[in-house]
């Protein structure tokens, strides 16, 4: 197998406070491989956005990041410069961002906006880049596009901001996209054909993508493997068909009881629900994360949690006997 | 775009026509100008000689139309006082104030906008705590005051600058200081403020995304949206300058058109209080509206409001 594209060890996020350390992000381990999706699910305040900006170097001044291992295509972003990250990000991996509508700036045309990714990591002539440009928008369904170089962020709707945003992703031809729950702002209409158009455009042009959402039904559709972070701890981690088909972790069964199934859920029936709140982020958590809301839990939920493992499907529970202790390797 | 300039345009000659029926109405203000020009002791058929000499028995409107008449060709008529043409007197000093609150507002814009700038870059930090004390400090002490004390320090302890005068470029070094310095805080922190808050939008964090420096952040980025309010604030603020300088003005002898304004008004010099009442204000209208057009220039989104 050849070697990961993107591999992260025991990444932390801190956010220092006057009452307290938060730990947003508590030590998660994950590989991506080329041309690969993986999809991060889980409750909103359980770190994947910051998770996402800190793969990109984006965090924020106050908030600390620290890893064991974090490497990008045999380049270890934890030692990189800022002038290094600066060529990686938006040349070798573009991100996506949650909100379409403030995402542009609204004093530069979208051609401005779009030909400026590509030439602050390229050399070439404006024209190209301008060729380039066109034809990405092409690329994400936008209909006459060289008229649109022209037009402000104002002058375009949600859904044709997300579909700018996208080409401008890939304006460099990254070989790793991170979306950031890139349809949860618009109109549900318009969710499936972005998701479709990201979808599509990254198998085709062969990368790897991060896509962070939680609508369980995208990530059975497009990822190959699936993250399930709870509290900023990966819970459980494998490929699609282990994860929805044997969830291993009491927190990904409950997520997927959440759904109503075809033929499984009866009419009338009342749907799941996780009863409780996800716990403070402020200070260490003794035990399982999801100890305070689990129904599987006892006494030895308080104590370490091992990770365990059955061919490369990883989960954090006590409860689950019969699997093998995992190695330090992740998925 | 065009457009919304030939609407700005409209507009600002409509509030210039309203600014000089009301700058022309003022004559009658003080009582009735034929008197007041007459002087005291003048007989009854003195008054009605000047009357009818200077035309005030004439319908107001018709009156008001003859000056605006001879107002857009340049001529205000003779200065009671001078008894010489409005328009040569007001333009001699004039060419004074308008360098003077060019150069004002120009230290004051240069200074103010990188010192804004940083210290939205760094909130909180030395640079910002400095650039407040600046600011505070500039807005809390007197221009006479500030004045006086460059005359103390730099005209009569060390005598690098001539205290008053408008012979060379250096008796402007003083009031520009002084002028620029009252203008600046104000300036400085709605930069700050701007900056700040577009730091924080979502097309900041895109823009540093596709690899863009810190500074290709800041200013392509950054600083062309948080100057948008700037713009119209220096725009008043130069309409200021130009006609409300007076303090500046006298203290450095500089023979400026604020300070010809206040004397005029003293002497009860109305065709040259009129004339300059005129000029203050289209040079407000004029700054606003070179204000609006730059911000459309900067920001698409007000074109087509």
């Amino acid at each position: 197998m050849t070697s990961p594209l993107l591999s992260v060890r025991n990444l932390k996020v801190d956010i220092p406070s006057g009452s307290g350390t938060l730990h947003p992000v508590r030590g998660i381990d994950f590989d991506l491989h080329r041309g690969e999706v993986l999809c991060v699910v889980g409750e909103s305040g359980s770190g994947k956005s910051l998770t996402s900006l800190s793969l990109m170097g984006l965090l924020g001044r106050t908030l600390e990041r620290s890893a064991d291992r974090m490497e990008f295509d045999g380049i270890n972003l934890l030692g990189a410069s800022g002038r290094q990250m600066r060529k990686l990000r938006g040349a070798r991996m573009a991100m996506i961002f949650q909100e379409p509508m403030t995402s542009l700036n609204p004093v530069y045309t979208i051609g401005d906006q779009l030909i400026e990714a590509l030439l602050l990591h390229r050399r070439m002539p404006r024209a190209q880049a301008r060729a380039r440009a066109v034809e990405l928008l092409e690329k994400v369904g936008i209909t006459a596009a060289a008229s649109r170089l022209g037009q402000y962020p104002h002058q375009l709707s949600g859904g044709l901001r997300q579909r700018v945003m996208i080409a401008m992703a890939l304006m460099c031809e990254p070989q790793m996209i991170i979306a950031d729950e890139p349809t949860t702002a618009l109109d549900v209409t318009i969710q499936a054909q972005i998701l479709r158009l990201l979808y599509d455009l990254v198998r085709e042009m062969d990368m790897a993508m991060i896509l962070i959402t939680h609508d369980l039904g995208v990530v059975a559709r497009v990822a190959d493997k699936v993250a399930v972070m709870y509290a900023g701890e990966l819970v459980e981690t494998g490929t699609v068909a282990e994860v929805f088909d044997q969830p291993l972790h009491p927190y990904t069964r409950g997520l997927l009881d959440c759904i109503p199934q075809p033929g499984k859920t009866g009419r009338g029936e009342p749907l799941g629900t996780i009863p409780g709140i996800v716990p403070s982020l402020v200070g260490q958590v003794d035990g399982c994360v999801f100890r305070t809301r689990c129904t599987q839990a006892g006494p030895a939920c308080l104590g370490p949690i091992p990770r365990r493992s059955r061919d490369g499907h990883l989960f954090r529970c006590v409860h689950t006997d019969g699997y093998a202790p995992a190695e330090t390797k992740a998925i | 775009m065009i457009n919304f300039v030939l609407r700005r345009l409209g507009l600002a000659l409509l509030v210039s026509l309203t600014v000089s029926f009301l700058s022309f109405m003022l004559i009658f203000l003080s009582g009735d100008p034929a008197v007041a020009i007459a002087g005291e002791g003048a007989s009854m058929a003195d008054i009605e000689a000047v009357r009818s000499q200077y035309g005030f028995d004439r319908p107001i409107l018709v009156q008001y139309f003859a000056w605006l008449g001879q107002a857009v060709q340049g001529n205000f008529g003779n200065s009671y006082y001078f008894n010489l043409p409005v328009t040569d007197l007001v333009a001699d000093r004039l060419s004074v104030t308008v360098k003077l609150g060019l150069c004002g507002m120009g230290f004051a814009l240069i200074t103010a906008i990188p010192l804004g700038v940083i210290a939205a870059m760094r909130p909180n930090s030395i640079v910002d705590r400095t650039a407040l004390l600046f600011s505070v400090v500039g807005q809390a002490i007197p221009s006479f005051w500030f004045g006086l004390i460059l005359i103390v320090v730099f005209a009569v302890q060390l005598r690098w600058l001539p205290a008053s005068g408008t012979d060379s470029w250096k008796n402007f070094v003083m009031p520009t200081i002084v002028l620029g310095y009252y203008a600046m805080p104000a300036i400085m922190r709605l930069t700050r403020a701007g900056m700040l808050d577009v730091l924080n939008s979502d097309f900041i964090r895109t823009a540093r995304a596709k690899g863009s420096s810190e500074l290709r952040v800041m200013f392509k980025h950054g600083l062309r949206n948080a100057i948008i309010p700037v713009v119209s604030l220096a725009a008043v603020q130069m309409g200021f300058m130009l006609g409300g300088s007076i303090v500046v003005e006298s203290i450095f002898a500089l023979n400026g058109a604020g300070y010809l304004a206040w004397e005029s008004i003293a002497r009860n010099d109305l065709p040259t209080v009129q004339a300059l009442i005129l000029i203050f204000s289209m040079f407000y209208i004029v700054f606003t509206l070179i204000a609006d057009v730059l911000n459309a220039c900067l920001d698409p989104r007000m074109r087509s409001s």
